[in-house]
């Protein structure tokens, strides 16, 4: 139904911070797009923008070809779900919903229909008397989902919405939204910090660092194929070891693994689960520091000699001992250099 | 539920707790219990612990006094004046004072205290002194202007912590769906922020009601109110009954605006505008 454009969008507070830089992003129809990044990285500010909270430094904003950047949020055809929730504590569930609607001057009984379709929509049939502090945490967050999606808006931004909640919570909430979200087939902005719920909802994650964009993937390629060690190592867990290629070889301390690249530093990336450990008859590459049993897997905490500590994922914890000496053998690795990729090893990272 | 298992603890007598309501009803209920007997005794002489007669002469005699009328519609309506001008110029100035950034702001809005830190008597003469060139001794308006005075500081310094109480989100969800910022301010800043400067109108109901000094300085002798004449009755009348009488009539607003504030105004309300 909608496509939402930005182009060049950049957002200044003074002369020294620059919040969003230089921002490019194209969210195709009923797309979930995640904007994924730390905090004070830019995301909700370019949430804000599209919103029409913050007006823009520079750039431009268009929702299907129309440009909305001089508009005021009450005449753009945006959503915005706040992490607060932000319900009117001094009017009932249906007043809440119901409120948008009145202003597009639209008949009582749509108004109740719409409401009440509403309210089904999200799970909450029978609750439009309640008063907003009688519901729970979810139970807020969805009728602010639903005040949104009562309006039919073009584009939905929700700005960390269950950052509040609980984590059980969280995971059954977002795959409600998801269900919702391609159900109706909206086309979706999503701001987060929080990977799991990138990976798990979006169709696309943009990675965000100090304003500008890290790399926008769909989540199992961001997963397998960051394009930046920042990407790397905020996307699930990343042995970034930072070392010299000297001879077509990277060496770090007493780790070292062929890498067919021009001589200079390097950082080496490999995935826990990708760094296969053995035990060493002699010295080794590294000394286990600590075992983690799982159950379904161990976790063993690796020390070079120069102190630098790194993960390897095992199937069997109780094989493996604190102290013990083993050797190092990635299977999968990548290498960056001046914050790019410079190698990926075949089988991907 | 059968609690069966109820565990008492053993019963301790709380001296402090009893202390203080001692006191307490020493100091307030006993005073108005005296005054309350005063107004509704026709006879009370020394040494009786009761009066002699009780009865209604001082009200008829009260009531019946031109003066006494005067100065209820007086009091009644310079309150009502007082409040709304008060509410009229103060509200959007608390609004700007919470939400706008200008140049002067906090010295400004701490200048409103000014008219509290100084002993009130001598400002009042000071301004006495402007009124009467002004010609405005005497006067109605006078007395409207020497009062609101008194006002500015309840009806700014709550209202701005009621208007700063109010989620900014929540305004920002109200444009997200459609309401243009007047509407947003009408439909959701000030439904936040009403019961807490309900509190602050209230408040200056009242206060304007019983305000006596600048009344006084200002006001007469042409205008006088309830408590200026109560206070000339205790001082220029040998009987004690017009006095009680009148106090007994002056309780009547703080009576209904403490009924009003209960129902109207949530309880954490007050303690909200004073920044708790």
């Amino acid at each position: 139904m909608a496509v939402l454009d930005i182009k060049g969008v950049s957002k200044f507070f003074g002369s020294a911070v620059r919040a969003v830089d230089d921002f490019d992003l194209t969210v195709g129809n009923g797309e979930l797009v995640c904007l994924l990044g730390p905090s004070g990285s830019g995301k909700s500010t370019l949430l804000r923008m599209i919103g029409g909270f913050e007006t823009p430094s520079a750039g431009s904003i268009t929702i299907d070809g129309d440009e909305v950047i001089h508009l005021p949020p009450e005449r753009r055809p945006t959503g915005m779900v706040f992490q607060s929730h932000a319900l009117w504590t001094h009017m009932n569930v249906f007043k809440n919903l119901a409120f948008g609607l009145k202003l597009r001057r639209l008949p009582a009984d749509e108004i109740r229909r719409k409401v009440e379709d509403v309210l089904k929509l999200v799970g909450l049939t029978g609750y439009g008397t309640r008063q907003t502090h009688q519901l729970s945490g979810g139970q807020q967050q969805r009728v602010a989902l639903a005040r949104s999606l009562v309006l039919e808006p073009k584009i939905l931004l929700l700005d960390e919405p269950f950052a509040s909640l609980d984590q059980h919570l969280r995971e059954r909430l977002r795959e409600e939204v998801r269900d919702i979200q391609q159900r109706m087939g909206i086309t979706t902005l999503f701001v987060t910090h929080g990977q799991d719920e990138a990976l798990s909802m979006a169709d696309r994650i943009v990675v965000m660092r100090d304003g500008r964009i890290e790399q926008v993937a769909a989540p199992d390629m961001l997963y397998r194929e960051p394009a930046t060690p920042f990407v790397a190592g905020f996307i699930g867990t990343m042995n970034l070891i930072e070392g010299e290629v000297k001879g077509g070889k990277f060496v770090r301390a007493s780790f070292s693994h062929p890498l067919p690249i021009a001589d200079g530093p390097a950082i080496f990336a490999v995935r826990p689960e990708a760094l296969a450990i053995a035990p060493a008859t002699g010295e080794g590459a590294a000394r286990i520091h600590r075992v983690t049993d799982y159950g379904t897997h161990g976790l063993v905490d690796l020390e070079l000699p120069d102190g630098t500590r790194h993960k390897a994922m095992v199937s069997e914890a109780r094989d493996w001992k604190a102290g013990q000496p083993v050797t190092l053998a990635p299977r999968a690795f990548a290498a960056y250099r001046d914050n790019a990729v410079a190698y990926r090893s075949s089988t991907a990272s | 539920m059968a609690a069966a298992t109820t565990y008492r603890e053993p019963r301790r007598v709380d001296w402090a707790g009893i202390g203080f309501a001692v006191v307490l009803t020493l100091c307030i209920i006993l005073p108005l219990l005296v005054v309350g007997t005063w107004a509704f005794a026709n006879v009370w002489r020394y040494p009786s612990v009761l009066p002699q007669e009780f009865g209604l002469r001082y009200w008829n005699a009260t009531l019946a006094r031109a003066d006494v009328w005067t100065a209820i519609t007086t009091s009644i309506s310079l309150a009502v004046v007082v409040t709304l001008i008060s509410a009229i110029i103060c509200l959007p100035a608390a609004f700007a004072f919470a939400r706008l950034q200008f140049p002067g702001r906090s010295i400004l809005f701490f200048s409103f205290l000014a008219g509290q830190a100084f002993p009130k008597f001598g400002l009042l003469v000071a301004i006495a002194g402007i009124f009467l060139q002004l010609n405005l001794i005497g006067n109605f308006w006078g007395v409207v202007l020497i009062q609101l005075v008194g006002t500015l500081l309840f009806m700014i310094w709550i209202p701005v912590a009621a208007f700063q109480g109010v989620d900014r989100r929540m305004e920002e969800a109200a444009r997200d769906v459609g309401a243009s910022p007047l509407r947003v301010f009408w439909s959701i800043t000030l439904p936040q922020a009403g019961p807490t400067i309900g509190a602050a109108v209230l408040l200056t109901f009242v206060n304007t009601f019983y305000e006596t000094e600048g009344a006084w300085l200002i006001g007469a002798p042409a205008i006088r109110t309830m408590p200026v004449l109560m206070i000339s009755f205790i001082n220029n009348q040998p009987v004690i009954q017009y006095g009680a009488v009148l106090s007994v009539l002056l309780w009547i607003p703080s009576f209904f605006a403490l009924l009003f504030a209960r129902r109207v105004i949530s309880g954490g309300s007050f303690a909200r505008g004073f920044g708790a």
